[in-house]
């Protein structure tokens, strides 16, 4: 669809048009896919461009950007009342890559607060609705991410994936999400939740979109010590088809908790892999089950080092008369955080303290050495080049229906958390649809084979109708 | 067993003043967590390397000389009380 918008702007569409019709939508838009908007900035843009089209990649593209993503003058504010009305005085790696491109960056996606959630509810902004069901959360992290592109308020998006926040929201929304491999994607800008697991990355309308968005945003940057030189050409490599190709299907990622609707289109998109030429074998990924316990001790672990930086001192809430410095800083936090981020900090404290950090956090590290572990064999030569699951066990569900009980929001990650322990990239495309709502079918490749991933998803996208459909339109 | 007295103390580390009618609530959600979080202790680690970074890298070093850095100005501006260009802090004695 970029391809298309692109090819439109070249031959002459006006690229400020283009922008105002979408401000149009999101205006009357009742999804609250958006926390701020950057209209002004925008709309000179692509007058700019009108006048002088500029080239690029994504010249002339609007994108929607997380709220965890820092821009250069435009509110960042993870969706927190603590950061609200924080604005950045620098862009993050991949927005000065988008910029160098040619993009035009329409405004801030809701999220849940500092990308702690699976549903958007922790939102300090109220919750983004689906489009596709307005009582049903778009999933989360990067609800808004999603939400925006589904609903066309959005070309593209940019997200963030800790433990399933690009790829949840991408399924439940009935769009592409991609979550590269650690390291590939410079973090310099992102807003800290867990560091060793957090990638930045694409939510599109189909495989060849995220494939365009990669090529802009992946590469090397000295200002992440994590950051990977790999030169990779994802949309060259994008039409290889899959003859040959050996899909694991690990069985522990079947079975009870899962949807059986959506287990029958995770099947029904193995046999059409398999028409198209791939063939399929069982593969097992026997710690899967300890993924979640390890994923979130380690998750807020980090959280609550991350999130000691905000204290209301050089940025952020701040208020009432100053009393000592502890005092000071507990009340603003207190008051800063919702329940969802204060859970996480407190249990990560608790996670860390003295006496306890062999227990928990390097006892949580060291599984995630076999659940690595366990990734290597199941992809390693002679096995399965990808592995393919359900993204979700489950499709969307009903707003309030599970963030009273933390534990079982926490259940949903099942499927995405283990991928970002291992590292690896994974991709979720729609699948088929449960009594209306969309399904995501997640494939998941070695390090640094995005494109064994983008080409598996592209092959299967181009054999399949459905993410044709789109929601009817939410106004 | 976390105890409300335990809260206090991890809401004391962490500079998060707990409120006493948030307590009960996190007193029961933490003990179900950390119950959840045992299930871990089924595993036997003793020969298993922690894993702390999914990327082989070690020591990224650069040279050390002086960039183009954002302005005091820039630095301060989201700064919600500074005075005389700095950040303005309580008392810390």
């Amino acid at each position: 669809m970029l391809r298309e918008l692109k090819e439109r702007l070249a031959a002459g569409a006006s690229a400020e048009d283009v922008v105002y019709s979408l401000f149009e939508k999101i205006k009357k838009s009742k999804l609250n896919a958006y926390n701020n908007l950057s209209e002004d900035s925008a709309l000179a843009w692509a007058r700019e461009f009108d006048d002088a089209p500029w080239s690029g990649l994504l010249a002339g593209v609007p994108i929607a950007i997380k709220s965890c993503i820092s821009t250069s003058g435009i509110e960042t504010n993870c969706s927190s009342r603590i950061l609200e009305g924080y604005v950045p005085p620098y862009d993050a790696h991949v927005i000065e890559r988008l910029k160098q491109e040619g993009a035009i960056i329409v405004g801030k996606t809701n999220m849940d607060e500092f990308a702690m959630g699976t549903s958007t509810e922790t939102s300090y902004f109220g919750t983004t609705r689906n489009p596709w069901d307005t009582e049903r959360v778009p999933g989360g992290s990067s609800g808004g991410s999603a939400a925006a592109v589904a609903a066309g308020e959005a070309p593209c998006a940019l997200g963030s994936d800790t433990g399933g926040s690009i790829r949840c929201p991408a399924s439940f929304c009935g769009i592409v999400g991609l979550k590269p491999t650690y390291g590939l994607v410079s973090r310099y800008g992102l807003v800290s939740y867990a560091n060793s697991l957090e990638q930045i990355g694409p939510l599109t309308l189909n495989v060849e979109d995220a494939a365009l968005v990669m090529e802009v945003i992946a590469g090397h940057d000295p200002r992440d010590s994590t950051s990977v030189k790999s030169e990779v050409g994802y949309l060259s490599g994008l039409d290889g088809g899959v003859e040959g190709l050996v899909c694991g299907v690990p069985k522990e990622y079947f079975g009870e908790g899962v949807d059986p609707k959506v287990e029958k289109s995770v099947w029904d998109a193995i046999s059409k892999l398999e028409d198209l030429g791939a063939s399929w074998k069982e593969v097992s990924l026997p710690h899967t089950k300890y993924a979640l316990a390890a994923y979130y001790i380690i998750a807020m672990s980090e959280a609550s080092s991350n999130l000691a930086r905000f204290d209301g001192l050089r940025y952020g809430l701040r208020f009432g008369a100053d009393k000592d410095w502890h005092t000071t800083f507990s009340e603003i936090r207190a008051a800063g955080f919702g329940p969802e981020v204060k859970r996480r900090i407190l249990l990560g404290t608790y996670a860390l303290s003295a006496g306890y950090y062999g227990r928990y956090y390097l006892k949580a590290l060291k599984v995630r050495t076999l659940i690595k572990q366990d990734f290597e064999r199941a992809l390693s030569a002679g096995g399965a080049d990808v592995l393919v699951t359900p993204t979700m066990p489950f499709p969307a569900f009903k707003i309030g229906e599970r963030i009273e009980d933390p534990l079982s929001l926490y259940m949903a990650d099942v499927f995405t958390v283990p991928i970002n322990l291992a590292g690896v990239p994974a991709i979720s495309v729609p699948c088929g649809f449960a009594d209306g709502l969309p399904i995501g079918l997640q494939i998941i490749g070695r390090h640094f084979d995005e494109i064994g991933v983008l080409r598996t998803a592209k092959a299967y996208e181009d054999s399949t109708p459905h993410h044709e459909t789109v929601p009817k339109e939410v106004v | 067993m976390i105890t409300g007295e335990d809260v206090d103390h991890i809401g004391w580390l962490a500079s998060i003043k707990v409120a006493e009618e948030e307590k009960e609530g996190f007193v029961a959600l933490f003990n179900s967590v950390l119950d959840y979080f045992h299930q871990l202790d089924e595993l036997d680690t003793e020969d298993v390397e922690p894993t702390y970074r999914v990327v082989d890298l070690t020591n990224v070093f650069r040279e050390d000389v002086v960039t183009e850095s954002i302005s005091q100005e820039e630095s301060l501006r989201n700064a919600p009380r500074r005075e005389n260009g700095y950040f303005k802090s309580p008392r810390i004695v």
